[in-house]
């Protein structure tokens, strides 16, 4: 994989030449007591003290809410105003962990199954993801027990490592990767050769992924397994919202008069009403249920049916949680029943 | 084995009860909800500060809500949580035991609602410092930086139902927002949606609210949503002298008409 240098100023210089031809550049900021994806008017605004972000970088293909086409009746006549593609900035994802990157190959091969999604892989297409290596990890992180890696760089179009001197090693991924950087090729130098290895935070491999797959569905039936290990959830959607591969929506229709559009909005697997039935029959009717569903998705369906997992292993669930359901104690109890 | 864990072993072993509803230890340290059943998990309880969530939440859950021989450790958010759960009939006396703290860490036993709501009169129920300075801090600002700063916090807001799905106040079977016909609630998280969400549940939360800030906690992007029901708590208070969390009979003051009242704050 090529290498170079970018110094911490060639990196400034990076973003703010990005800015200003005017593509959207989403970054991590703080804002508020939070640090999140938001987009960016200067690059002093950029952050790069978070293990990671709250909401995934799921939110750049896959917003929370997508306006599907615009609807209006008049006199019995139904006008449509369809989605505008044109309207799909072309953009910039950076300080991108390796496991949110790698989490958009779940997310495509889910919104790429059997149809294409055409709004999703545009705004995908038209994005490139410039990763950040991890330097330090929590309890959170289990990266290494799901295929991933802090310095992984499956995923991003680049990768920046961030030496001690505060500049970055610069891996170019892909040919999207090595477009940005010959764009701008007077910003980048020769590798200098450092260690990459010895710069990435160290994430202890607790259990392997693979031990899940193997073993999660001999525990389908077990319904008293499901129904304790979901004792503590509360039903609430955050574990999915912030998931990076989670990719259940909704379709709504809000109106006012004659006038309206449809919206796509993220859904959850966690929430009662999910799986609510018009009959009032409600297949999933515990948290159990949906707690089974919610890692049968990630551990086998996906497995199974994408090859591919449906966890990177970024732990944003777990710290989301408001209950402590820590998915990766979660995959050892499946291991060890 | 400290006090705590001694005595749910007693109380498991003693066939009497057969689970204890507490907190152990999660993930970096934070408390968590937990559910013992075999009296050698017992050593797994703690009560100390990090236990700061309210866990009523769990008295009327659908897998334990008719095992009677339930027993739940209570911090005085819990508490005042079950006083309220009981005047609106949502958890009935003698269905469970409640082990709370004295000061010195003495455990007090609590077998009916009436024992319940004599103890929760000795608690504290108003804010604590830091939440009354952030209410001052919002009550201070002029109306245009008020919209301002909840026009900024809803923006954020994911609608992933935490704070509902915590609150042991938020009960309904079907939720408002669960009603699509028709549709009360916009379903999509954009601000103007999720400012008729926050805004509904505080108001429906107006004299129920026992201000435990489980919402505000729960919430993963940190929005202090709890500030909202704490405004309709403290209203409750000065309009009606309705205090949630204090009598386990209904007095709500959104659910009880007194010809007395007197509507003059509407104008």
């Amino acid at each position: 994989m090529e290498r170079k240098l970018l110094t911490k100023d060639s990196y400034r210089s990076l973003i703010t030449k990005l800015i200003g031809q005017n593509y959207q550049v989403v970054a991590p900021v703080k804002k508020d007591t939070m640090i999140d994806f938001l987009k960016i008017s200067s690059f002093d605004e950029i952050t790069e003290d978070y293990i990671v972000t709250v909401s995934s970088a799921k939110t750049v293909a896959f917003p929370r809410n997508e306006k599907l086409f615009d609807y209006e009746k008049q006199n019995k006549k139904l006008t449509q105003q369809d989605y505008d593609f044109d309207s799909i900035p072309q953009s910039v994802l950076i300080g991108v962990r390796p496991c949110d990157a790698f989490g958009f190959h779940s997310l495509s091969s889910i919104f790429c199954w059997d149809s294409i999604d055409k709004i999703y892989t545009t705004r995908l297409e038209r994005t490139t993801i410039i990763g950040l290596s991890c330097n330090k990890a929590d309890d959170y992180c289990f990266c290494t027990s799901a295929k991933g890696s802090p310095g992984s760089t499956a995923g991003s179009d680049i990768l920046l490592t961030k030496m001690t001197d505060g500049n970055y090693i610069v891996e170019i991924v892909t040919e999207k990767g090595a477009k940005l950087v010959a764009d701008f090729s007077d910003l980048f130098t020769a590798d200098g050769g450092a260690d990459k290895e010895s710069l990435l935070a160290k994430v202890a491999a607790n259990f392997s992924v693979d031990d899940v797959l193997a073993k999660i569905n001999s525990k389908f039936e077990d319904e008293a397994f499901w129904t304790e290990q979901a004792m503590r959830c509360i039903g609430c959607g955050a574990c999915a919202y912030v998931c990076p591969t989670c990719a259940c929506f909704d379709i709504q229709d809000e109106s006012h008069g004659g006038k309206g559009h449809r919206v796509r909005c993220w859904d959850s697997c966690g929430l009662s009403l999910f799986t609510l039935h018009t009959s009032g029959h409600n297949p999933r009717e515990n948290q159990g249920q949906r707690w089974r569903q919610r890692l049968m998705h990630k551990f086998s369906y996906m497995p199974d049916r994408l090859n591919t997992i449906g966890c990177v292993g970024c732990g944003r669930c777990s710290r989301a949680c408001p209950v402590d359901m820590n998915i990766a104690e979660h995959c050892m109890s499946i291991i060890e029943n | 084995m400290n006090n705590l864990q001694q005595k749910a072993q007693q109380l498991l072993e003693s066939g009497n009860y057969g689970l204890i509803v507490g907190y152990e230890k999660g993930t970096s340290g934070k408390a968590r909800p937990v559910f013992i059943r075999k009296a050698e998990h017992a050593s797994k309880l703690i009560f100390d500060e990090s236990c700061d969530q309210n866990i009523a939440v769990y008295l009327y859950r659908q897998e334990i809500k008719h095992d009677k021989k339930k027993v739940i450790v209570a911090n005085h958010h819990t508490l005042k949580s079950i006083v309220e759960l009981a005047a609106e009939n949502q958890v009935f006396d003698g269905d469970f035991m409640v082990l709370a703290f004295a000061e010195n860490g003495d455990i007090i036993e609590l077998n009916t609602f009436k024992e319940i709501e004599k103890h929760v009169a000795t608690l504290y129920h108003g804010l604590t410092e830091a939440e009354a300075a952030m209410m001052k801090k919002i009550e201070d600002m002029s109306l245009e930086d008020r919209w301002a700063f909840w026009e900024n916090e809803f923006s954020k807001c994911i609608k992933c139902y935490a704070c509902r799905a915590s609150c042991p106040m938020c009960y309904c079977p079907t939720c408002t927002v669960e009603i699509n016909q028709p549709q009360w609630i916009s379903v999509p998280s954009h601000t103007l949606g999720n400012l008729e969400w926050h805004v509904m549940r505080a108001m429906h939360l107006a004299g129920r609210c026992v201000t435990c800030g489980q919402c505000g906690k729960a919430c993963p992007l940190e929005l202090p949503i709890q500030l909202l029901t704490y405004k309709v708590a403290l209203d409750s208070k000065q309009f009606f002298d309705s205090v949630a969390g204090t009598s386990i009979c209904a007095d709500n003051a959104l659910a009880i008409y007194k010809p007395e009242d007197h509507e003059n704050f509407i104008r």
